[in-house]
């Protein structure tokens, strides 16, 4: 956001938002989350990790006059003027126990421990409130077919902050069937990494050279090996190759 | 030519056979079934509740993912029955239209044509042309062809075929070389999804089917519905519990001979898995792998 410029420019600017009904003003460019502890409140539960990875301060809102329902993740989105906040740190959600090990990953899986996934009527709500703006319908509509892999790959950036199934008319919870459709992928679907066996057998040996280097290594040389790591050297290969 | 697809979800999972040799047969014809990059399940019913819109919206936002090319193709008859009819609803019930295309914000005048692919080989191809390209002719085979009800009707809505008296699929047959098996109830219902609430009576409807298809002197059934094809075949699977009919009959899907009579790769015919196995009596045009397998 662009910062005022002129005579007042040294005096923040401030913004007014509603938290429950109540008015507050704070100054601009804060987090909805330092907002809220501006205004006074003290955040116990619900505030999670605060760098945006665990999904615990999912918040709907609507910015006054304009009907649309609009979400974030508190601590990552910057509060406007004339935004209606409700919190959602928690919802409600049936969740299938199960060892995953026993399971066939297949549409029968999900179906028998998930079955309101067929009550799906493809309204996209769900992906309308994703504040990961992942394609969750999709990802049910591949569920109720048994693709297990695109489910996987479709969900993989949910935080499971749960507002997809805070509004969805089908009762479905959404990022409970995907992470059963991960567990299944990693554990059924993916072929195991061997460079990782080879890894640990290396370490086993006392071959460590690498891991010497690291420890010896500053912070900014770890963050750039960090950056330039291969994530799964046979899959690089294999897109390579295609 | 080049067609958008949308195969529905049974033709994901339970019904890859007819996914797969329609695909292969449609290409031998030189038909390019494009599936469309991103679909849901279209419903599997059309909803009857003239005051509620929620149906619609999954069949519309398929239809509007085709809007460019003004047509989609199915194979399913669950598909094509609820996508042509709330196409039907969109082209012409503008409140209708204003609420779905509002909510699914989506421009979509209803200007898709759903085409079921016995359409495009009687229509754009000619079966003329099918038979021109047969390259393994079905001669001797003697095939009753089932109807159902979601393709013919309601007729004014489908206008897919004569209701009473169709014979696209009779024409069909006949250009691969088949002898067309003539019977009654061919366009009865084969008891539809009322095998999951009540299976015997689900069981009844088939078995009336059957048997009358077999006393007219059908070695074989062709479909173009999973459910149908679920019903007929799995109800002469009972026979040993008893009160199945007392048929041995294989049911197949009507694309699985297209891609047999055209010669394209058997793998795609997906023959395994069928409770009665259609192997032994096709055994005459499969190579040797796949009837190994079925002697097995």
């Amino acid at each position: 956001m662009e910062e005022e410029q002129g005579p007042m420019a040294a005096e923040p600017t401030m913004v007014r938002f509603y938290l429950m009904g109540k008015p507050h003003q704070v100054p601009t460019g804060l987090t909805i989350q330092k907002a809220m502890e501006y205004a006074g409140y003290r955040l116990l539960r619900g505030c999670g990790c605060r760098g945006g990875f665990c999904g615990a301060c999912g918040t709907v809102y609507r910015i006054g006059g304009d009907y649309r329902l609009k979400v974030g993740l508190a601590c990552q989105t910057v509060v406007e003027d004339q935004m209606y906040l409700a919190q959602i740190p928690f919802f409600p959600a049936v969740k299938a126990t199960y060892k995953v090990e026993d399971l066939p990953p297949t549409a029968e899986t999900l179906i028998s421990l998930y079955p309101e996934i067929l009550r799906c009527v493809g309204c996209n709500t769900c992906r309308k409130v994703c504040p990961q703006e992942i394609e969750v319908m999709r990802y049910v509509a591949a569920a109720q077919r048994g693709d297990i892999a695109r489910v996987a790959d479709l969900s993989f950036d949910c935080l499971m902050c749960g507002l997809c199934a805070s509004r969805c008319p089908a009762e479905i919870v959404q990022y409970h069937v995907a992470i059963l459709a991960r567990r299944l992928y990693s554990r059924h679907i993916a072929k195991p990494a061997a460079h990782l066996a080879q890894c640990v057998a290396a370490i086993d040996r006392g071959e460590c050279a690498d891991l010497d280097a690291m420890a010896a290594a500053d912070p900014a040389k770890l963050k750039g090996l960090y950056n330039v790591r291969d994530i799964e050297p046979e899959d690089l290969e294999a897109a390579g190759q295609e | 030519m080049r067609l958008p697809y949308f195969p529905g979800c049974t033709l994901h999972s339970k019904a890859k056979g007819f996914d797969a040799s329609a695909r292969a047969g449609a290409q031998a014809l030189d038909i390019v079934m494009e599936e469309l990059p991103e679909w849901t399940c279209c419903g599997a019913t059309f909803p009857m509740a003239a005051d509620s819109a929620m149906g619609l919206v999954a069949p519309t936002r398929i239809l509007a993912s085709a809007k460019a090319a003004g047509k989609l193709l199915t194979l399913c008859s669950f598909c094509y029955n609820t996508l042509k009819r709330t196409n039907r609803v969109i082209a012409t019930d503008a409140e209708r239209r204003r609420k779905v295309t509002t909510f699914i914000e989506e421009d979509y005048q209803g200007n898709v044509q759903t085409v079921h692919l016995l359409e495009v080989l009687r229509d754009d191809i000619g079966f003329e042309a099918v038979a021109g390209r047969v390259v393994k002719p079905l001669h001797g085979l003697k095939v009753a062809p089932y109807y159902g009800c979601l393709l013919l009707r309601p007729a004014d809505e489908m206008g897919f075929d004569d209701p009473e008296r169709p014979t696209i699929l009779e024409n069909f047959l006949k250009s691969l070389g088949c002898t067309v098996v003539d019977y009654p109830h061919k366009t009865e219902c084969c008891g539809s999804f009322v095998a999951v609430s009540s299976p015997e009576v689900a069981q009844g409807c088939s078995a009336r089917i059957l048997e009358a298809a077999v006393k007219h002197g059908a070695e074989m059934l062709v479909v173009s519905c999973p459910l149908c094809q679920y019903n007929l075949d799995r109800a002469q699977r009972q026979v040993q519990a008893g009160g199945g009919p007392a048929t041995r009959v294989p049911v197949l899907y009507f694309s699985q001979l297209l891609a047999l009579a055209l010669g394209c790769d058997e793998a795609c015919l997906h023959l395994e898995g069928h409770a009665v196995d259609p192997r032994p009596r096709l055994s005459k045009w499969l190579g040797q792998t796949s009837q190994a397998t079925a002697l097995v």
